[in-house]
């Protein structure tokens, strides 16, 4: 779509990577762009000047005033700057209505902020219908975003946001944010309000999102393992907007620009470089899996000559429903059971597989891909494996 | 009318609590039902009292006079003009004023003005109306305004409540997916505050039935005529049937309140 002139250098495997698919999403490009409050000695932001490239995921992180959200909220104009200009796709901001620059940005809140009188269906639809899409178009769209976030279009569709949790309204929140496929998505703190597992799994189907749609995704946040794990590059600023450090999650790790992010970032940094490796990249374990439906005393011999004591059980379509010991194995054939298995994409960090795993009884995580199909099983002993190397390469 | 203000949203799962009936995303618990049943089984049980005692009783002949069926009936339907028409002024100019009031530049000085009506609130209604009939003379539209006067204070104050209640981040997201400040107004403020804004209509319809009754001072006729009789002839039975009736009427105008604002509730709410 648009060239890429990033004011950074950017690592060579991410431009590498973000070939394999087409990218929707619109360059953004901030200059010397101000905000000053009346009434207050120093500006909210001071100058910033910044190139989000197109299809890019960028997270802003910085301590809490550091005019992070006021500098994502001037992008949709939902505060308007003082001064400087704001380019989206070549084309000034200001150059069109506030509502209808709005309506081409798609904007995710934290917690999803559905309104609470309209279904499911009508809080996605709103930014179609404001741009006048015929009901048929509407109603094909919902299906096919609620299908894009994971929720079964035909148990959702009519349901009220109440009826939700906390993790289902921010999947409709970010479908309400896709509705009328806008180039660029702005999100503010989008997974601030759920607990750490569901954190973890939205944070897999956004990485999943955008290697399908490729968008432009601008993503406040104060975590920043999230930001790491979710970014292609990570814009950390400090009080006034001001740039500290502007680059990939590795450079960021690795080189900080100086104390203020090495403080930001943390120390610990060889458990953070752990947040840089997919879990795709480690080696998987593959046990002895099991098909709802077969009869126990199979299973039990086939486990047993392998020696294993536990199997992945998979359902009709492959996916992984549960990780039950042998011992546990009861009656006839295998039923599926009851509480949900937790799982983790392959585009999970390390960091991530680790946290599932010391939930685990097998010290181990089932690894899913596309599609939730399963991949195999990432243990303990690979990710210790994964620091060693680590450590070795950081010797050489 | 503390409870009608707050709404504190359930959180999921308690909507399958015991007692709670669950119809498309709108819940009727039990004390909404048994406010919504009782009150006109008691109207009409008490009224049915009224009908026996007007029919056995010995009256006198200004009693016979007072209480015929044509004379009550255009009453109570005088009673009933005065109390709707007065009711729906009241609503025209308090929800815009209270919308008003929520918005731009006004929304500073909204505090002085609810606490005018509120003080005003304070002011004797007999008093109101008689220095209104001396001003702009007697007769229904005087009592009308008066009424309305009277009525305007709930329902401004539960707009501005009720607006002021709704969440300022539903109005963000609605402003950044490119709605219209109007659009924001009636499509999601608006309906998030109306349980709160009715509550208000509700409480308006109860004070302005009961002030109607003094509208016969001012020969705005209604209910008041009857309990005036009884009061300069000295016939207690007089009294008593017009304030009994007057009760019966307040009781009916207050649940057709609820169920109005039971209906205006949004689902999903």
């Amino acid at each position: 779509m648009s060239t890429e002139h990033a004011m950074e250098p950017t690592s060579e495997e991410s431009t590498a990577e973000r070939a394999e698919s087409q990218v929707s999403g619109a360059e953004i490009v901030l200059e010397d762009v101000v905000k000053q409050y009346p009434g207050q000695a120093s500006p909210a932001v001071e100058s910033l000047s910044l190139t989000i490239p197109a299809g890019e995921i960028v997270m802003f992180v910085g301590p809490s005033g550091c005019g992070k959200t006021t500098s994502l909220k001037m992008i949709n104009r939902l505060i308007e700057p003082t001064s400087g200009t704001i380019r989206i796709d070549g084309e000034d901001a200001r150059s069109q209505s506030e509502n209808a620059l709005r309506r081409k940005i798609g904007y995710v809140i934290q917690g999803g902020s559905l309104f609470p009188h309209l279904t499911v269906a009508k809080n996605i639809a709103i930014v179609p219908k404001l741009l006048g899409w015929d009901t048929r178009r509407v109603q094909e769209r919902i299906d096919e975003l609620l299908d894009l976030v994971g929720l079964d279009p035909a148990k959702y569709r009519d349901r009220y946001p109440r009826e939700l949790s906390g993790g289902q309204q921010q999947r409709v929140g970010v479908a309400r944010g896709l509705a009328a496929d806008p180039p660029v998505l702005l999100m503010d703190e989008p997974f601030g309000a759920v607990d750490p597992i569901t954190r973890q799994r939205l944070q897999d189907e956004l990485l999943s999102i955008q290697r399908e749609l490729r968008k432009t995704i601008v993503c406040v946040t104060h975590d920043i393992d999230e930001a790491i794990k979710l970014g292609d590059r990570i814009l950390i600023l400090k009080e006034g907007a001001r740039v500290a450090q502007y680059d990939t999650p590795e450079v960021v790790l690795g080189a900080p620009a100086d104390e203020f992010v090495e403080d930001f970032v943390g120390s610990g940094s060889s458990l953070k470089q752990l947040s840089l490796v997919r879990v795709s990249e480690v080696e998987l374990h593959r046990p002895v899996t099991a098909t709802v439906g077969e009869k126990v005393d199979d299973v039990r011999r086939r486990a047993e000559a392998a020696g294993e004591r536990s199997v992945v059980l998979l359902d009709g379509r492959g996916r992984p429903v549960s990780w039950p010991w042998l011992r546990q194995l009861k009656g006839d054939s295998v039923v599926e059971p009851a509480d949900e298995l937790i799982t983790i994409d392959q585009r999970a960090t390390l960091n991530d597989a680790l946290d599932t795993m010391l939930s685990s009884s097998h010290g181990g995580a089932v690894v899913t891909g596309d599609r939730d199909q399963y991949l195999g099983v990432v243990v303990f002993d690979a990710v210790t494996d994964h620091i060693r190397s680590l450590e070795e390469q950081a010797h050489e | 009318m503390s409870d009608t203000v707050a709404h504190a949203d359930p959180a999921p799962g308690s909507a399958d609590a015991p007692g709670a009936t669950k119809r498309s995303g709108r819940r009727l618990d039990g004390e909404t039902v048994l406010m919504l049943v009782v009150p006109p089984v008691l109207v009409l049980l008490t009224f049915a009292g009224y009908v026996v005692w007007r029919q056995t009783a010995d009256l006198t002949g200004a009693e016979l006079e007072q209480l015929a069926w044509p004379l009550v009936i255009d009453l109570i339907q005088r009673h009933v003009s005065l109390t709707l028409v007065s009711s729906a002024l009241v609503v025209l100019i308090a929800v815009p004023l209270g919308i008003g009031l929520t918005r731009g530049p006004l929304r500073r000085i909204s505090p002085l003005v609810v606490g005018v009506a509120n003080a005003g609130q304070g002011a004797p209604s007999i008093g109101l109306i008689v220095l209104l009939a001396i001003w702009v003379g007697y007769g229904f539209w005087t009592a009308v305004i008066s009424l309305t006067l009277y009525g305007i204070l709930p329902v401004l104050r539960n707009t501005v409540t009720g607006l002021q209640g709704v969440d300022p981040t539903l109005v963000e997201a609605g402003r950044g997916l490119g709605m219209s400040s109007a659009a924001v107004l009636l499509r999601v403020e608006l309906p998030l505050a109306l349980p709160v804004i009715m509550a208000g209509v509700r409480t308006a319809l109860v004070l302005v039935v009961g002030t109607a009754t003094l509208a016969t001072f001012i020969n705005g006729g209604g209910l008041g005529a009857i309990i005036q009789t009884g009061i300069s002839l000295f016939l207690p039975s007089l009294i008593v049937a017009g304030a009994v009736l007057v009760a019966l009427l307040a009781l009916l105008i207050e649940w057709l309140g609820r169920v109005l604002e039971l209906v205006a509730r949004p689902k999903g709410v």
